[in-house]
């Protein structure tokens, strides 16, 4: 009889489907999975190591660059442990700008989780609807911070600037003729606010879309349900949180369970699976996007109703208005002490988590008092559900490895950090 | 100190006693210091006693304490700090380990308590050095193939010891000595107690 040998096979990095810079060793049995070794660390930046050497806010924008499909929740956390630390209050206004730009921010990553993840699978539609709609909330990053992506929009104390009171329009060009442009700068003729409402109005309708092409296709079953099951006593064993958690039948929410900002005001529900395989995850994560859906819907209303400061009057922590700068010695000088030295946060640790996209984001921070932070860790969930990646894919074909990728919502930004 | 933790902060004491070195509240968080050879044992305690029950490690990683404050410090530099959360009580606690030696830091493995644990303690050793006895897999995670040197310690430079390059000639990729400078924009500042004269 023939020898027969398990093979090891190298997935990745260049692989369309490792999401970035995942690197696999697979040890197969035939097609089966035996083993699954990660290796990790392809995109190292030692942002935590950086944060030492930069003051507080100049590695803001560093965690822009952690997980980059969810900016401003990373951003969020950073704030909320400095705010812990310094024991400041942001204003009401500035909690709901920063609730609605978290929720913009878990269906841009959503959208972009079910786009790869069925391209990953092999639904090659889905990934031009989902980037279809991203462009209209990119388009609200753009419109409220100047940059698509890496926002930087959110500081100690509050949100950099108010709302602005209009968008920016599509201009005629020699391409695009003035009769062509109308339609795409109807929406765009008010407020960032009226923009959005707009898109709220849209999307129920634009996610049933989605899911008439996935949620009952027979490939996309076939190659989702039961692959990558996790019980949920090996979900809490192994970390899990976020939707691999509640996918798990587990209904654990931080804006529910430890609310923080103004999520005990609003109204939502937390969708919960079942079996634990990557088929209720995706069920998951579609309700979750109605259901920041909701939520956007809510801040609107209040934001519409309810103007006043958007950052701390506190300017040991935040910049006082130029204006004031100009007129006033004592505004001069914070202006001064802040670009040049710095805040100084107390001596003390805090740990300050949310609930991002992919689950808990967590921030523990030790100060001993300087314009530095002295330890910045940054607790990713990605990585510790890759971590899992070797127990998830354990006895599964092939196919079943670029499912649980997927299915896991991986991006290299925060896993490598 | 709200309720809750007034709760936490008891059953700790019930089940810990002697064994919580210290057990400090602030911005209202518990942390507790566990010494070296108790801290396997209160892992347990804290994940498997009721009262308790932290189902959850949520996160580990290393300090170095050697520059903390900009001072000179005579105390252990290394540690290992956990975060822990109970999805049943709903609670978090921080957990703090000292290792005892500096020249070769050493803190048990809590890998068979929380699964979870495996990459947080491999990153640990990785960047500070931090070795886990009783891990059964604990390679190096982040850095690249062939790293030497623990890089989140306080005295590995920013710009670290190498930095790699294609070499035409050779026509392969190169390591060679850092040819950058450290710099450092703003300096980092400790204000001393009666800075501005306010007490």
């Amino acid at each position: 009889m023939a020898e027969l040998r398990n093979f090891t096979l190298n997935f990745g990095p260049q692989h369309p489907a490792a999401h970035g810079v995942l690197r696999m060793v697979l040890e197969l049995d035939g097609e089966v999975v035996m083993r699954a070794d990660p290796h990790i660390g392809l995109l190292h930046r030692a942002t935590e190591k950086l944060a030492e050497n930069k003051t507080w806010v100049q590695s803001l924008p560093y965690m822009d660059r952690l997980d980059y499909v969810s900016m401003m929740c990373n951003e969020h956390a950073y704030c909320l442990a400095i705010e812990k630390l310094l024991g400041i209050d942001v204003p009401v206004r500035a909690q709901y700008i920063r609730v609605m730009f978290d929720e913009i921010t878990r269906v841009l990553n959503h959208l972009l989780w079910v786009g790869c993840h069925g391209l990953d699978v092999g639904a090659m539609t889905m990934v031009l609807y989902a980037f279809r709609e991203r462009e209209d909330l990119v388009d609200a990053y753009e419109a409220v911070s100047g940059a698509r992506m890496h926002a930087a929009y959110y500081r100690p104390g509050g949100v950099y600037r108010d709302l602005p009171d209009r968008m920016p329009q599509y201009r005629e060009s020699q391409w695009k003729s003035a009769a062509q442009i109308k339609p795409f700068n109807e929406a765009r003729s008010g407020s960032l606010l009226d923009f959005l409402d707009d898109f709220v109005t849209r999307f129920p309708t634009l996610l049933d879309e989605y899911e008439t092409l996935l949620t009952d296709n027979r490939i996309w079953k076939q190659r989702l349900v039961d692959v990558g099951i996790v019980t949920p006593e090996r979900a809490l064993q192994r970390g899990f949180s976020g939707a691999m958690l509640r996918g798990s039948g587990i209904a654990w929410d931080l804006r529910k369970k430890q609310p923080y900002e103004v999520y005990d005001r609003l109204d939502f529900d937390i969708p919960v699976g079942t079996n634990g395989d990557s088929y209720d995850r995706y069920l998951v994560r579609m309700e979750e996007m109605r259901q920041s859906n909701r939520i956007i819907k809510q801040c609107i209303d209040w934001l519409r109703a309810n103007p006043g400061p958007v950052i701390t009057a506190n300017h040991k922590v935040a910049p006082p208005a130029r204006e004031d700068m100009k007129s006033n010695m004592e505004e001069l000088i914070h202006h001064f002490k802040l670009c040049t030295e710095g805040i100084h946060v107390p001596e003390g640790e805090a740990y300050a988590a949310v609930e991002h996209p992919k689950g808990e984001f967590g921030i523990y921070m030790i100060s001993d008092g300087a314009n530095k932070p002295y330890r910045l860790k940054i607790r990713a969930p990605g990585y510790v559900h890759l971590s899992a990646m070797d127990e998830m894919c354990r006895g599964h074909m092939l196919a079943g490895v670029v499912t649980i990728i997927g299915t896991q919502d991986v991006v290299f930004g925060e896993i490598d950090r | 100190m709200s309720a809750k933790l007034e709760t936490l902060s008891l059953n700790l004491q019930k089940h810990l006693g002697e064994r919580i070195k210290s057990l400090k509240t602030a911005l209202g968080e518990i942390t507790i210091e566990v010494d070296v050879a108790d801290y396997v044992a209160v892992m347990q305690t804290l994940r498997n006693e009721p009262d308790l029950n932290f189902e959850e490690l949520v996160d580990l990683c290393g300090v170095d304490y050697s520059t903390y404050g900009n001072v000179e410090r005579t105390d252990k530099r290394y540690a290992a700090v956990s975060h822990l959360l109970s999805i049943a009580n709903n609670w978090r606690l921080r957990v703090r380990c000292f290792a005892q030696d500096d020249d070769f830091p050493s803190v048990p493995s809590v890998v068979d308590i929380w699964n979870s644990v495996n990459w947080f303690e491999r990153e640990a050793f990785d960047l500070y050095g931090i070795v886990f006895p009783g891990h059964d897999d604990l390679r190096r995670i982040l850095t690249d193939y062939g790293f030497i040197g623990h890089p989140f310690r306080k005295d590995f430079p920013i710009s670290g010891y190498v930095e790699m390059r294609y070499d035409p000639d050779q026509q392969r990729v190169i390591y060679q000595p850092v040819t950058i400078e450290p710099r450092e924009v703003t300096p980092r500042i400790v204000r001393e107690a009666t800075y501005g004269d306010v007490e």
